[in-house]
C-alpha cells in the first residue's frame, strides 16, 4: 500500500490527553472525536488537516492512557499515516488493531518538515520526502502483525479464527 | 538462557517451556477488564462478530468508575451500554454505582487477581496488579473485545529492566515517592515496550499498598508491565482477600536484564513531579514557594485505605489553608466504609475537605474537581500532562498522600517532614 500526503509535524511525548482530552470521552462517535483531535496541543489542527495528510512526531507518540479514542480521532480526522521516532506501546497496538497505518522511523521523523509532501510504501518500508528528495528505509511489521493487517484488523482475525 | 519472572508467566500461558524477548506469542488470559470509557468501544467491536458469548463470564470484569455516578447524559448512555452487555452475557463481575470502586483498587480488594495470572485491561493502569506477582498490562478496546471473545491476546515477549531495592523507607516517605524518583531517572519512555522487575531485600519492607502504587505507575515510564516477586506479604494479602490459589513464578538466577537500577529506599525523600511530565521529579531542596488552588487525594494510584490513613494522620485536628480546595476520594466502597469506621472521613470533613464517592473523576479531568485557567493542583494521581485535570493552562503536581496533606494545610507545595515530624 502506498500513501502520499502533506505533513503536519509535532514534537516528543505527544500524549493521549492532548490527542483527545478526557472531557470528550463521554462519546465514541468518530466524527465527534475528530472534531476535537489534538485540541489541547494545537487548536488549528482540525482546521488545517486534509484527508490523506501525514502526521509526523518525535519520541513516545501516544503515551498515557489506553483510550482507543486517540487513534480513532486521528484516523477520523483524515490522517492516513503517523510517522514517529517511537510509539508508546498501547497506542502502537491500538493503531494496528483499528487499521491506522503507523511507521516507526527516527531518521524520517527527525528530518521531515511541516508541509513537506511525503510518500510511504508500507509494503517495502520505503519513505520518500518528495519535497527534499530524501529517502528512508524502515523495517516491515513482523509476519504475525502483517497477518492481522491482512485480515483487516484484529476483530476480523478473530472472526476468521486465526486467534 | 534464563527467563525473567514476566517471561516465565507468559511462557506458561502460551503453553511453552520457554520464551525469548522479542518473540510474538499468543497467551491465554485469566481476566479481561474494561471500564465505562473503554468498554463501550469494545462492546461495539464485539458485536461486529455477530451473536456470540464471551469466552468465560467469570473472567470478564467491567467497572463503571471514570464518570460514575454518571456526570452527564452521554456518560449515562455509555454505562447503559456496559450494563446491558453484562446482563445479556451474564457477566458475573459487573460493578456499578454502589458496588463499584476505582478498578485497580477494586480488583485486588475483591480478590479477582492472583499471583501468576495474565490480565489485560482496557485501561493503561492495568499494570497495577504486577504488585501481586501477576503479568498485567493495559491494552485498547479492540484488544479487550478480542480477549472477551477468544480468551487470548497476542504479546511481544518483553525484555526487562531490573530495579534492585535496598533499605527501607523513612517516615512519611511512600511507594509514590519511590516510583516518582525512578521515573525521574528513567524518563517517561525509559522502559518503553519492556518489563520493570522489582527485586532485592527492600521489596519485603514495602506494604502491598506501596507495591500497588509503584506497579501502577510503571506505565509512566513507558513499561509494558511492572512486577514484584511473591513473598509472605503478598501471600498474606491474597489470603486475606480470598483470591484464587497463587501460582508463584520466580526469575531464573541467570535471567538476562537490559539494565539494572539500584534504589536505596532509605535515601528516598518526599518527591514531587512537576508539570507537564511525570519524569520531572524534584525533592524539596529544589522546590521553592509554590502556592496551590486545589489538592486531590485519591485515584487508582493513591486512593487506598493506607493512603487515607497517612493523610489523616497529618491533617488530624488541623484546618486546610484558606483558598485551597481539598478533595478526598476513597477508591472503593469498602475503603469508604473502613475510612468512616476509623474516623478518617470525620478528620477530613472537619479540616474543610470534600469527601467524594469513589470515582476517577478529577484525575483525568472528567469531573469532580476540574481546574480553571491558570490554576494549580497537587494531586496523588498519576499524570500531569497538559490539560490533564482541566484547562490546558492549568498545572498538576504529582505527589504522595503525605505531601498532599501537608500541602492542604499550608496552601503551598510542602514536605510532610516540615509540618508533621
Amino acid at each position: 500500500m502506498k500513501l502520499t500526503g502533506s505533513v503536519l509535524k509535532y514534537g516528543d511525548h505527544v500524549d493521549t490527553d492532548v490527542i483527545i482530552p478526557a472531557r470528550y470521552l463521554n462519546t465514541s462517535e468518530r466524527q465527534e472525536l475528530a472534531a476535537h483531535c489534538m485540541e489541547d496541543l494545537d487548536r488549528s489542527f482540525v482546521q488545517r488537516v486534509r484527508p490523506g495528510d501525514i502526521l509526523v512526531a518525535g519520541q513516545n507518540f501516544g503515551c498515557g492512557s489506553s483510550r482507543e479514542h486517540a487513534p480513532i480521532a486521528i484516523q477520523a480526522s483524515g490522517i492516513s499515516l503517523v510517522i514517529a521516532k517511537s510509539f508508546a506501546r498501547i497506542f502502537y497496538r491500538n493503531a494496528i488493531n483499528i487499521g491506522l497505518a503507523i511507521v516507526e522511523c527516527p531518521e524520517a521523523a527527525a528530518d521531515i518538515a511541516e508541509g513537506d509532501i511525503v510518500e510511504a510504501d508500507l509494503d517495502s518500508g520505503i519513505i520518500r520526502d518528495l519535497t527534499t528528495g530524501a529517502e528512508y528505509h524502515t523495517a516491515p511489521f513482523p509476519p504475525f502483525v502483517q497477518e492481522i493487517i491482512a485480515h483487516g484488523g484484529l476483530m476480523q482475525s478473530v472472526a476468521d479464527g486465526i486467534l | 538462557m534464563g527467563m525473567t519472572m514476566t517471561q516465565k508467566i507468559l511462557a506458561a500461558h502460551a503453553g511453552r517451556d520457554s520464551v525469548q524477548a522479542g518473540e510474538l506469542i499468543l497467551a491465554s488470559l485469566d481476566l479481561v477488564l474494561g471500564n465505562d470509557i473503554t468498554a463501550p468501544v469494545a462492546v461495539k467491536a464485539f458485536a461486529a462478530l455477530g451473536q456470540r458469548a464471551v469466552f468465560d463470564r467469570e473472567k470478564v470484569v467491567m467497572v463503571m468508575d471514570h464518570f460514575v455516578p454518571n456526570k452527564d447524559i452521554k456518560a449515562a448512555e455509555q454505562c447503559r451500554v456496559c450494563r446491558d452487555f453484562c446482563r445479556e452475557q451474564a457477566v458475573t463481575h459487573f460493578y456499578d454505582a454502589g458496588r463499584m470502586g476505582i478498578e485497580h483498587a477494586l480488583l485486588p480488594e475483591q480478590g479477582l487477581v492472583t499471583a501468576g495470572d495474565v490480565v489485560i485491561g482496557a485501561d493503561s493502569h492495568t499494570c497495577t496488579y504486577g504488585a501481586l506477582g501477576a503479568f498485567s498490562t493495559g491494552v485498547g478496546s479492540t484488544d479487550m473485545a478480542c480477549g472477551m471473545a477468544s480468551g487470548k491476546a497476542w504479546f511481544k515477549v518483553p525484555s526487562a529492566i531490573r530495579i534492585e531495592l535496598t533499605g527501607s523507607l523513612r517516615k512519611y516517605v511512600t511507594g509514590k515517592d519511590v516510583i516518582l524518583h525512578i521515573i525521574g531517572k528513567t524518563g517517561v519512555d525509559g522502559a518503553l515496550y519492556r518489563s520493570v522487575e522489582f527485586t532485592g531485600e527492600g521489596v519485603h519492607t514495602l506494604s502491598v499498598s506501596d507495591r500497588l502504587c509503584m506497579a501502577n505507575m510503571v506505565i509512566e515510564a513507558g513499561a509494558k508491565n511492572g512486577i514484584f516477586p511473591v513473598d509472605d506479604v503478598t501471600l498474606a494479602y491474597l489470603r486475606a482477600h480470598h483470591a484464587k490459589a497463587p501460582r508463584v513464578y520466580e526469575a531464573d538466577e541467570d535471567a538476562v536484564y537490559d539494565e539494572t537500577l539500584t534504589v536505596d529506599l532509605s535515601q528516598i525523600e518526599p518527591t514531587v513531579a512537576f508539570p507537564h511530565l511525570p519524569e520531572n521529579a524534584k525533592t524539596f531542596a529544589e522546590i521553592g514557594d509554590i502556592p496551590v488552588d486545589q489538592v486531590v487525594i485519591g485515584s487508582c494510584t493513591n486512593g487506598r485505605l493506607e493512603d487515607l490513613q497517612l493523610a489523616a494522620e497529618i491533617m488530624r485536628g488541623k484546618t486546610c489553608a484558606p483558598g485551597v480546595r481539598v478533595i478526598v476520594i476513597p477508591a472503593t466502597q469498602q475503603i469508604y466504609l473502613d475510612a468512616m469506621e476509623q474516623g478518617l472521613l470525620k478528620i477530613f470533613v472537619e479540616s474543610g475537605a470534600v469527601v467524594s464517592t469513589p470515582t476517577c473523576g478529577p484525575c483525568l479531568g472528567g469531573y469532580m474537581g476540574i481546574l480553571a485557567k491558570g490554576e494549580r493542583a497537587v494531586a496523588t494521581t498519576n499524570r500531569n500532562f497538559v490539560g490533564r485535570m482541566g484547562h490546558p493552562e492549568s498545572e498538576v503536581y504529582l505527589a504522595s498522600p503525605a505531601v498532599a496533606a501537608a500541602t492542604a494545610l499550608t496552601g503551598k507545595i510542602m514536605s510532610p517532614w516540615e509540618v508533621a515530624l
